[in-house]
């Protein structure tokens, strides 16, 4: 569903996305972990189309995101890590305005606003200005927006960052129910939830991947932790979690 | 085109359900009627001195609405324009960079010329609105006087052409930049600098006079004022008008090259 290979993005000297390639079936959900500013933000924005990479291709439900962006943008669904309201318009009226750019016909909207609003429990709030709401609120209304038009793949942008413990889990439980119908590509930083939610896993540090595999290869006798911290030290000359330890046991 | 149909309706609603709309209408009304109250009230002062003189008549004959009231009305309207305008459109693309709202749009089956489009139309929509209103100062007039009504029309099309222009121009700066006060700033300068531009053209020698001249949205708009509607300053409008908007699909756009 979702094919990314020897995806290369430059900023002038520094590279932030180093010969990325890996690939997720239809219906799975991918775990996309690494550390901050390890170029999980930018990868994600190059598959939804918002840039260009620098060399390599993404193909998405087997549309080209560069040459067939058209075709691939109207199958995926995107919350970047700040949802992207509009603060003042109400949810509803939000809503159907994405709807509607998202290529949606006029018909089906109102069919479509209404299962988003009961799918992220958004009823109580639908004529509230999103300006307004709380992080918890404009979180499900940015993953709302993401699944409006029904999207083959979606791109989810640490989804729960931010979140209180109760608002993970149903955001949590939100993402898995979308999965089978959905493809779901999901960064995040905490570990457990990974291990939760995802079916596979990607790491990447310092913009190339250090580990592509399903979750129940790489969790055999180690937890998803200590597979991560070994992955992004290989790679990285940063103190490893182990010399970390030591350094707080000596103060 | 329903794409854009559909940004248009967001933009203006957003215009209209945040206080901007009805504070930049109030002030725009406010400034208007200050003007045309003391142009009317300099009017009537002439002509009653104009009455009292022997043979003031003649000169009295001379005093017309539309050369001593509407015209410069138009003309301070102008100004007030050239402030007011970039700060209407310094939001159109700065806060929606500043917002994350971009990644939304950009990441939608919308094209860039889409968005420019419908962001310039509804700025378009909204300056005519505030252009509208201010019809009821010739209204008055013309209940109860007799100013000519071509003039006044033709200098309405100039203030529309004019706010037009500044619209383009602000929507272009806007658009460079992720914050709100860098794109109205650099929008002021750049609507000031089309409206003084032909300043120094008379002592600007023979070549580079006329450009500057021609350059100045002042000088097009001063001939529609006095009711001159020339094709030259059609052409003007619209080669600018089309340049800025042009600019701002390539700004937009740039985020995909860079």
């Amino acid at each position: 569903m979702i094919e990314v290979q020897q995806l290369t993005k430059r900023y002038g000297d520094l590279t932030a996305v180093n010969n990325v390639s890996f690939s997720v079936t239809s219906g799975q959900i991918l775990g996309f972990l690494g550390p901050n500013g390890s170029g999980k933000t930018t990868t994600m924005r190059i598959i939804t189309g918002f840039m260009p990479a620098s060399s390599g291709t993404v193909k998405v439900a087997g549309f080209d995101i560069f040459d067939e962006s058209f075709e691939a943008r109207k199958r995926i669904g995107y919350l970047p890590e700040n949802p992207p309201l509009y603060n003042d318009m109400t949810v509803a009226a939000y809503l159907r305005f994405v709807a509607r750019i998202k290529g949606m016909a006029k018909g089906d909207i109102a069919a479509a606003l209404d299962r988003v609003v009961n799918r992220c429990g958004l009823a109580t709030v639908v004529d509230r200005v999103t300006g307004h709401l709380s992080k918890g609120f404009r979180q499900r209304v940015g993953l709302a927006q993401a699944i409006i038009h029904n999207p083959q793949v979606l791109v989810l942008d640490e989804p729960t960052v931010g979140l209180d413990p109760q608002q993970i889990i149903e955001i949590r439980s939100l993402i898995k129910e979308l999965a089978g119908a959905h493809t779901v590509v999901l960064s995040t930083h905490i570990l457990p939830e990974v291990a939760q939610v995802c079916e596979k896993v990607v790491i990447i540090s310092a913009g190339r991947v250090v580990i592509e595999d399903m979750i129940v290869n790489l969790t055999q006798g180690k937890s998803l932790e200590e597979v991560f911290l070994q992955a992004i030290s290989q790679d990285e000359p940063q103190p490893s979690a182990h010399h970390r330890h030591e350094a707080e046991v000596a103060q | 085109m329903r794409n854009v149909f559909t940004i248009v309706g967001k933009e203006l609603r957003s215009y209209f359900v945040s206080p901007i709309a009805y504070v930049v209408l109030t002030g725009f009304l406010l400034l208007g009627g200050w003007f045309f109250f003391n142009l009317l009230s300099r009017f009537n002062l002439l002509l009653s001195l104009y009455m009292q003189m022997q043979q003031g008549g003649e000169a009295a004959n001379r005093l017309n609405l539309n050369d001593y009231v509407v015209a410069p009305l138009m003309h301070n309207l102008a100004i007030v324009l050239v402030i007011l305008v970039p700060m209407i459109t310094m939001r159109a693309y700065a806060e929606e960079k500043k917002g994350g709202t971009y990644e939304l749009l950009l990441t939608s089956p919308v094209r860039t010329g889409e968005i420019v489009v419908g962001k310039f139309l509804a700025s378009f929509l909204f300056i005519c609105i505030m252009i509208g209103l201010t019809g009821v100062y010739p209204a008055i007039l013309m209940k109860f006087g007799n100013p000519e009504t071509g003039v006044i029309v033709s200098g309405y099309l100039g203030l529309i052409l004019l706010a037009t222009v500044f619209v383009a121009v602000g929507l272009l700066t806007s658009s460079l930049t992720e914050n709100q006060i860098i794109a109205a700033v650099s929008g002021l300068v750049a609507t000031l600098l089309l409206y003084i531009i032909g300043w120094p053209a008379e002592t600007a020698g023979d070549v580079l006079g006329p450009l500057l001249r021609y350059l100045s949205v002042t000088e097009h708009f001063a001939e529609m004022v006095r009711g001159i509607i020339n094709t030259r300053s059609l052409v003007y409008f619209a080669s600018l008008i089309a340049l800025a908007l042009f600019l701002t699909q390539r700004s937009v756009e740039s985020l995909r090259w860079r």
